[in-house]
C-alpha cells in the first residue's frame, strides 16, 4: 500500500487499482469543528481535481476533490453520521470514499508523505 | 482603500495581539485588525461559554465619550432611544439611523453621569468595522459645545457565561449583585479605573469591561488565572450571538434595513415613537403602523447541513426571502439561521425551504432567541 498527498490536502491510499481517499489531519485542523459531511454514491464517476465530497465546519463549506479519475465503489457512511470523526481521525476512520482508479499514471504527480510534510511546513 | 481614510492609530495591532498568539489563538483579519477566530475550537469554546465563563477581546469596537450640556438632546437627534429618560448607570441598546431611517450601526449607549448629575456624559460602544464612518457621521451632526472623544487608549473585554459574575466577584467583591442586566458600575484595579457594564453578545449573563489598553493584558491574565475562564474567539462569538437571536451588523443589519423590518422595535422608545424627531421617523412610524413588507425572522433547519448568508428562502416554489446569517448551532444541535422574508411568511411555525447547492432544506420560522437568554436581573424570580 502506498499513500500519496495532494496540494489541496487530500490523501489517497492505493492498493492495486483501488484507492481510499480522505482529507489530511492538517486540513481538518484548518477547517475546525466539522458539522456536516457528504460523500459520493457508489457508481459516481469522478474526474481528477473535480468535486467529490463536501464538508461544512461551523464557519464554512469546503469542497473535497478527487486526487485521480475513477469510479466510486464506496462512501464512508460513518462520517456522514458523525462528521466529528474527521476531526478525531482524519487519516484513518475519517476516510471519505473508495474508488477504482482509471489511470494509474495520474498518481505520478502526487506527493509522498515526506514531500507533503515539507509542503505543509512551508504554509505556516 | 475606499470610503474611509486610513487611520494610523488603528494600523497598530490591538493591545492583546501578542496575548492571543501566546494563548494559541488562530489569527485572522477582521474589522481592519488581526483577531483570534478560535483557540482550541469553536464548538468547545461555544459550549464553555454556555456552561462556565468565556473571555472575549472586543477591543476592535469603537468606544466613544460624549459630554457637555445638551448631549442627551443631541443623541436623540441621532438615535431613536429615550436618552432623556436613561438614568445614570443605565445602558440601552440603540441604532444609529440615517436620515431615511436606514440602520448605519447598532450600539450600546450608557449614561455615565454621576448620580448627582453634574454634567451630561454618555459612553457609547459601536461596531469595529463601522466605527470610522460612525464617528464622521456623529461629529458632523453634533452641535457646538459637546465634547466628543474616540477612546483609542481603551481596551474592551467581555466576560460571558453563567460563572462570569462569580469570577468577577472574586476580583471585585459585591459586583455579582450590585448591578443588573443593562447597568454599569466602575471599580479601581491596580490604580486604574475599570468600567463594567452588565451586558454582552452571547445571551448569557456577563460583563463588558472597558479598561486602559496599558493594563489589559495584566487584567486578562488575572481573569484567566481562574479555572472557570477560557479565552474565546470570533467563531464562537458568532455562533453564540446567532443562538441568542442577536443581529450582526453588516450581515443582518445594514443601511438598507430599517428597525421595523429588522424586528428591533423594542429599540424605538415609546416616547420617541409618539413624538418623532429621530432620523427617518416618518418612514419608521409608517412602517410601525402599516407593518413592514419584509421581516427579520429566525429559521430552524432540519438535518445537519447548514445554510449560509445569501441562501434563498422559498415558500413552495416562490422565492420569499434571503438568509443574512446561518450556521450550525452547537447548543441546539441543528443548523439555524436569520433571514428577511416577506411578511406574509414571517409567522412562527411557517414551513419554508432554503436552497443550498441546488437542493431545498426544510426549515420553519422559529421564535428567537433560539437559546433562552440567561440575564441577571436583581429581584427577579429565577
Amino acid at each position: 500500500m502506498t499513500r500519496y498527498f495532494t496540494e489541496e490536502h487530500e490523501w489517497i491510499e492505493v492498493e492495486g487499482d483501488t484507492a481510499t481517499i480522505g482529507i489530511t489531519d492538517y486540513a481538518q485542523g484548518q477547517l475546525g469543528d466539522l458539522v456536516f459531511a457528504e460523500v459520493p454514491k457508489p457508481g459516481t464517476s469522478l474526474a481528477k481535481g473535480g468535486d467529490a465530497a463536501v464538508v461544512e465546519s461551523v464557519k464554512a463549506a469546503s469542497d473535497v476533490y478527487s486526487p485521480v479519475t475513477g469510479t466510486v465503489t464506496e462512501g464512508n457512511p460513518a462520517i456522514e453520521e458523525d462528521p466529528a470523526l474527521i476531526n478525531s481521525d482524519a487519516e484513518g476512520e475519517g476516510w471519505f470514499f473508495k474508488l477504482t482508479i482509471a489511470d494509474p499514471a495520474e498518481l505520478d504527480g502526487l506527493m509522498d508523505e515526506a514531500a507533503y510534510k515539507e509542503y505543509v511546513a512551508g504554509l505556516d | 482603500m475606499s470610503g474611509s481614510e486610513i487611520n494610523v492609530e488603528d494600523a497598530r495591532p490591538l493591545p492583546l495581539d501578542a496575548w492571543h498568539r501566546a494563548q494559541g489563538g488562530r489569527m485572522v483579519p477582521f474589522a481592519g485588525y488581526s483577531m483570534p477566530i478560535q483557540y482550541e475550537g469553536i464548538v468547545a469554546e461555544h459550549e464553555w461559554t454556555r456552561q462556565h465563563a468565556g473571555l472575549f477581546d472586543v477591543s476592535h469596537m469603537g468606544q466613544l465619550l460624549l459630554s457637555g450640556p445638551g448631549t442627551a438632546a443631541a443623541l436623540e437627534s441621532l438615535l431613536p432611544a429615550d436618552i432623556a429618560a436613561l438614568k445614570p448607570g443605565r445602558i440601552r441598546y440603540s441604532l444609529l439611523l440615517a436620515d431615511e431611517g436606514g440602520i448605519l450601526d447598532d450600539l450600546m449607549v450608557t449614561n455615565i453621569a454621576t448620580p448627582e448629575g453634574s454634567e451630561e456624559s454618555f459612553y457609547m460602544v459601536v461596531n469595529g468595522a463601522t466605527k470610522h464612518d460612525d464617528i464622521a457621521h456623529i461629529r458632523a451632526r453634533l452641535p457646538e459645545g459637546i465634547s466628543f472623544t474616540y477612546l483609542t487608549e481603551q481596551a474592551l473585554l467581555a466576560l460571558q457565561g453563567p460563572e462570569a459574575a462569580a469570577v468577577l466577584d472574586v476580583i471585585f467583591p459585591g459586583i455579582a449583585t450590585e448591578v443588573s442586566f443593562m447597568q454599569q458600575t466602575s471599580r479601581t484595579w491596580n490604580g486604574a479605573t475599570i468600567a463594567l457594564g452588565r451586558s454582552g453578545y452571547t445571551g448569557e449573563d456577563g460583563f463588558e469591561i472597558s479598561l486602559p489598553a496599558a493594563i489589559v493584558a495584566e487584567f486578562a491574565d488575572a481573569l484567566l488565572a481562574d479555572e472557570r475562564v477560557k479565552p474565546i474567539g470570533l467563531g464562537a462569538r458568532d455562533s453564540l450571538r446567532l443562538e441568542a437571536g442577536l443581529p450582526l451588523y453588516g450581515h443582518d443589519l445594514n443601511p438598507t434595513t430599517d428597525p421595523v423590518s429588522a424586528d428591533l422595535t423594542f429599540a424605538l422608545s415609546k416616547r420617541r415613537r409618539e413624538a418623532g424627531g429621530f432620523p427617518g421617523a416618518d418612514r419608521i412610524i409608517a412602517l410601525l403602523t402599516d407593518g413592514p413588507p419584509t421581516k427579520r425572522v429566525g429559521l430552524a433547519l432540519d438535518g445537519r447541513l447548514p445554510a449560509r448568508e445569501g441562501a434563498l428562502v422559498f415558500a413552495g416554489d416562490v422565492e420569499v426571502g434571503v438568509l443574512t446569517s446561518g450556521g450550525f448551532a452547537p447548543t441546539c444541535g441543528h443548523p439555524i439561521a436569520m433571514a428577511y422574508v416577506d411578511a406574509a411568511h414571517a409567522a412562527n411555525g411557517t414551513e419554508l425551504s432554503i436552497e443550498v447547492r441546488g437542493r431545498r432544506l426544510a426549515a420553519r420560522v422559529a421564535p428567537m432567541p433560539f437559546v433562552a437568554h440567561n440575564y441577571y436581573r436583581a429581584g427577579a424570580v429565577k
